[in-house]
């Protein structure tokens, strides 16, 4: 083969994942009593797709293995087989299977080969048959015999030859590739003029070819037209034998008409070029690369070209400008300003996928899951076409499938246990995605048996986490399932996992710039509530002075800004200074100190503390001075420089100066003799003394 | 013919290979070469955004054309006296180059002064220099014009290591 | 310079044949399934047709059907790119007025071979 096929491996691996993708949710919501016709042939077609390719692209493997489940498929939808249950089961196992081999072949890996076996016998009994028809079968062509002088053929095509686009001219032209050529024309047959049709054909010929040529090659220049016309070849120097030719014709069997070389040879070489070709570089789908509707490119161009004119406007004024024009100098920068946003919303748009690559995977955990636990649960999703950052999107797919899990374990109850309590004995969860301000809301909610509050607490206790006395809000109580190794089931099962699961949930949740909330209610359910930024590079950020310096806080770990009342600050141990907020104690943190800056006033009487919150603790920030709330672009104070403690990043405002941006999670950390939980009143009253 | 024009006419005249450009400027009185080809810019000083838990010669961050880049005061670096920035305080900005890639960043000097050709035959090891210039950062010394030249090997002055011991 | 019109609801096929016919000289023309070939064969006359079997709204049969119908389709050389072997699928192509037909997996030479042989 003279091409590389390699360059087309990547799109047909990525359409044949998609496929895999729509079989899958297809065969989910195939109706087992009712199947829907268009959703079986929607099957078949993806399963054909793939089969078609992998063989035409080197990877027998994969086709051998999808024509057992294509073959399934066809005598589904031409109604030769029923739709069970377990002939539904069985293709999802088949496309799980279909996967791994593909992106084995994709990444270079292995596959689970006796799985695929087994899988394949599964298949194969229920065909009830041998695997046949596999590739056309190597039937040696009929006839080898050349005589080593040549052939005699007649050919006499019927009237309507020609409606098929063939035209004789072509098979004569092959026929002269194959030796000498010699035609003779009969025109018997044609009508007079007046009665001749123009679209049919009444001519005949004789064709004598002197050559090797064995009969094979011979008949295969009349494969097209086999049975519209009348085909007669004889070994020249034998005398006719026309039934035998006649025959040969008719049979048609499937090994003389392809045109494709023995099949068990490609079959070698393919296994044999499919091991070296092994790619092996990305070892997700996602490799760098994304696609974007043409309608958000087209939107993009538009913007760029407004940007232009802006830019030459500008320009005008600025080559001849006086006072005098001032106004409209103001006015072009408000449109380059207007401009300037719109693009960047554009750009950020293009990173962005509808959440539905995220949700599309638990329709089948869902299925799997509730028949592993014995439940009956349905998916309910909404808000599927809700866009977010590709990168986030690809982030958080592991925390919904955590929480999802979790609704599932320990939300939704048995269906004994639902009935007793008056539901119905299916179970919901409910995945609902819609965004709100700058951020993309994911709600996961069940229906299930709520969060006990009182369990929590007394676990909370049993940790340490919490005193017998204290006096805690219901939120803080629920936060505590957010705490690493905290996990009130009874029986661990290995599907959430010893509760290792929530803690990372929520420090990938944060990571991410974040939150998650829980609201819940006894035996009628729980939702989980996670709020994202749409894209990971722009921060809403609320603008604080200290010193001479702006600094920025992200405005999601703000919990609220207040004046200081002297009386409400403790010192703990001669040094620390505490806020007593309502039911807590708070650390507070003189940022001058830590930034090196001269502050307004040192005095603490009416400073402003912002309380921020992070990791689940909370401290008080002393800043000289509250300023506005922005986006802003976070640049890395790492490309160049190193990562620096207290500090996540920075960003460039309005008037080009670089203002820091706090790393709320890391002050924290970091503000020394922190009461072990805030909120302890006991450590408190043994440790502080009231200010002077 | 002056010092610049001489060289010329060595450059023109001799095998390039072994020689490199050097950009040199001034600290306290004291010529220093960087490697030409590691210089991006020359600005002069601005305002910067100052950068806690650093060493005090990192005098902070600036906005280069949208990227955030540290500025490092030499003469802190070298432990030497401290004066304050004027018109004529230049910052010069430098690729520097690490296992983890290429970083930019500036330093501040007192002024530049020249574009000299030197060829590794006239670069000769440093002596001990004293308790300013760590000598691990020296590459050499060089003599053009009968001054001597100490040239600095940015990567090592300016590696990470250095950048984050906290001072305190 | 030949119009080669090619239908295939596979990407990865699809280029594959393009990349191919293009190097060697053929203008191509793609369509995702039978319903956009239609309407591309009619914007432009192709020179000749190939085509996938089975494509969502419009397979490869009706398409060839809807083909010969048009008054300048009548005769042009139409492709069928089938994987099946069996017997019925191609005579249910030749009943719809295909003129011949390609088994999948082919490679490119037999791909050119073969369109060489109805174009010249």
């Amino acid at each position: 083969m003279t091409f590389d096929m390699k360059q087309f491996l990547l799109t047909f691996f990525e359409e044949s994942f998609e496929g895999l993708d729509v079989m899958e949710s297809a065969l989910l919501n195939l109706d087992v009593g009712a199947a829907d016709a268009e959703t079986i042939n929607t099957i078949f077609r993806a399963a054909h797709s793939i089969k078609g390719g992998s063989a035409t692209f080197g990877l027998s493997q994969v086709s051998v293995f999808t024509h057992s489940v294509e073959t399934l498929l066809d005598e589904m939808r031409n109604g030769k087989r029923a739709v069970t249950r377990d002939n539904v089961d069985l293709l999802l196992k088949s496309v799980d299977c279909m996967r791994e081999m593909l992106q084995a072949a994709r990444d270079g890996g292995q596959f689970n080969a006796d799985k695929a076996a087994a899988i394949t016998t599964e298949l194969e009994i229920v065909l009830g048959k041998i695997p046949g028809a596999r590739s056309p079968s190597v039937a040696k062509s009929q006839d080898n015999t050349a005589t080593g002088h040549g052939w005699k053929i007649s050919l006499v095509p019927h009237a309507d030859m020609l409606k098929t686009g063939n035209d004789p001219i072509r098979m004569f032209r092959e026929l002269q590739g194959l030796g000498k050529l010699e035609v003779k024309l009969d025109a018997t047959k044609l009508p007079a003029l007046v009665d001749l049709v123009p679209e049919d054909i009444f001519i005949s010929w004789d064709i004598v070819l002197r050559g090797d040529a064995t009969l094979a090659q011979v008949k295969e220049v009349f494969d097209w037209v086999e049975g519209d016309c009348e085909l007669n070849i004889v070994p020249l120097g034998v005398v006719a034998t026309t039934e035998l030719a006649q025959q040969d014709s008719a049979a048609s069997a499937p090994g003389t008409l392809t045109a494709v070389p023995k099949p068990d040879d490609r079959r070698h070489a393919d296994d044999r070029r499919a091991s070296p070709e092994r790619r092996g570089p990305a070892a997700t789908a996602d490799a760098g690369s994304i696609r974007v509707a043409i309608d958000k490119i087209d939107a993009l161009i538009n913007m760029v070209g407004e940007l232009v004119i802006t830019q030459s406007m500008l320009h005008q004024l600025g080559t001849e400008f006086d006072m005098s024009r001032l106004a409209k100098l103001q006015e072009g920068l408000g449109q380059l300003e207007r401009n300037t946003r719109e693009l960047q919303e554009s750009v950020m748009r293009i990173r962005m996928l509808p959440i539905s690559f995220a949700f599309n995977r638990f329709p089948r955990m869902v299925h799997d899951l509730s028949q592993k636990l014995n439940k009956k649960v349905e998916l309910k999703m909404s808000g599927e076409q809700t866009e977010l950052d590709k990168t986030v999107m690809e982030k958080i797919g592991d925390p919904l499938v955590h929480l999802v899990r979790n609704s599932i374990d320990h939300g939704v109850e048995t269906p004994a246990a639902r009935r007793a309590a008056g539901k119905a004995d299916v179970g919901t969860v409910h995945l609902n995605a819609f965004h709100q301000g700058g951020n993309i809301v994911i709600e996961i909610s069940d229906d299930g048996a709520g969060i006990d509050k009182h369990r929590i607490r007394k676990k909370g206790i049993e940790r340490g986490l919490l005193a017998e006395t204290d006096v805690v809000s219901d939120e803080r109580i629920y936060e505590l399932i957010f705490e690493p190794g905290f996990s009130t089931a009874e029986i661990v099962s290995d599907v959430s996992g010893r509760g290792v699961g929530m803690d990372v949930v929520r420090r990938n949740i944060k990571d991410l710039g974040g939150t998650v909330d829980i609201r819940t209610e006894l035996g009628v359910g729980t939702t989980f509530t996670i709020r994202l930024p749409l894209t990971l590079a722009i921060l809403d950020g609320q603008l604080v002075r200290v010193g001479k310096e702006t600094y920025i806080l992200p405005l999601t770990s703000i919990v609220e800004s207040l004046q200081i009342k002297r009386d409400s600050v403790n010192i703990i141990a001669g040094r620390s200074e505490v806020y007593r907020l309502r039911d807590e104690y708070l650390p507070i943190v003189r940022l001058y100190r830590l930034f090196g800056q001269n502050p307004d006033s040192e005095q603490l009487e009416g400073a402003l503390l912002v309380i921020v919150e992070g990791d689940g603790k909370r401290i008080g920030l002393l800043v000289d001075d509250l300023l506005n709330q922005q986006q802003v672009v976070i640049k890395s104070l790492e490309s160049n420089f190193a990562k620096v403690t207290g500090i996540s990043g920075a960003t460039i405002l309005g008037d080009g100066r670089v203002a820091l941006i706090m790393d709320v999670a890391g002050l924290i950390k970091s503000s020394k003799d922190l009461p072990p939980q805030s909120g302890t009143k006991d450590w408190i009253s043994k440790n502080a003394t009231v200010a002077a | 013919m002056s010092a610049a024009q001489r060289n010329d006419a060595e450059m023109a005249s001799t095998v390039q290979q072994d020689t490199e450009q050097y950009l040199t400027f001034i600290l306290a009185g004291q010529e220093y070469g960087v490697d030409i080809l590691r210089v991006q810019e020359i600005k002069g000083w601005d305002k910067v955004t100052p950068l806690p838990n650093t060493p005090e010669y990192v005098r902070g961050v600036i906005n280069l054309r949208g990227t955030i880049v540290p500025i490092i005061d030499l003469r802190q670096r070298f432990r030497l006296e401290t004066i304050s920035y004027g018109p004529t305080t230049v910052v010069i900005m430098l690729k520097v180059l690490s296992e983890a890639g290429q970083r930019i960043m500036g330093v501040v000097v007192d002024g530049v002064s020249e574009v000299y050709n030197v060829s590794a035959n006239d670069i000769k090891a440093a002596p001990e220099l004293g308790e300013h210039v760590d000598a691990e950062v020296v590459r050499g010394l060089a003599t053009v014009d009968g001054k001597m030249i100490i040239l600095v090997d940015i990567d090592k002055l300016l590696a990470e290591s250095s950048l984050l011991a906290v001072k305190k | 310079m030949a119009k080669i019109l090619a239908v295939d609801d596979s990407a990865s096929m699809r280029q594959m044949v393009s990349f191919t016919l293009k190097g060697a000289g053929y203008e191509v023309v793609e369509a995702v399934d039978g319903k956009d070939a239609l309407q591309k064969a009619q914007a432009g006359k192709a020179d000749l047709v190939l085509t996938d079997v089975n494509m969502p709204n419009m397979d490869g049969i009706s398409l060839v059907k809807q083909l010969r119908s048009l008054p300048n389709y009548k005769f042009t050389p139409i492709l069928l790119l089938t994987t099946e072997s069996a017997p019925e699928k191609k005579q249910e192509g030749k009943s719809a007025g295909a003129t011949g037909w390609l088994v999948k997996p082919f490679n490119p030479d037999q791909l050119l071979t073969t369109i060489k042989k109805v174009l010249g």
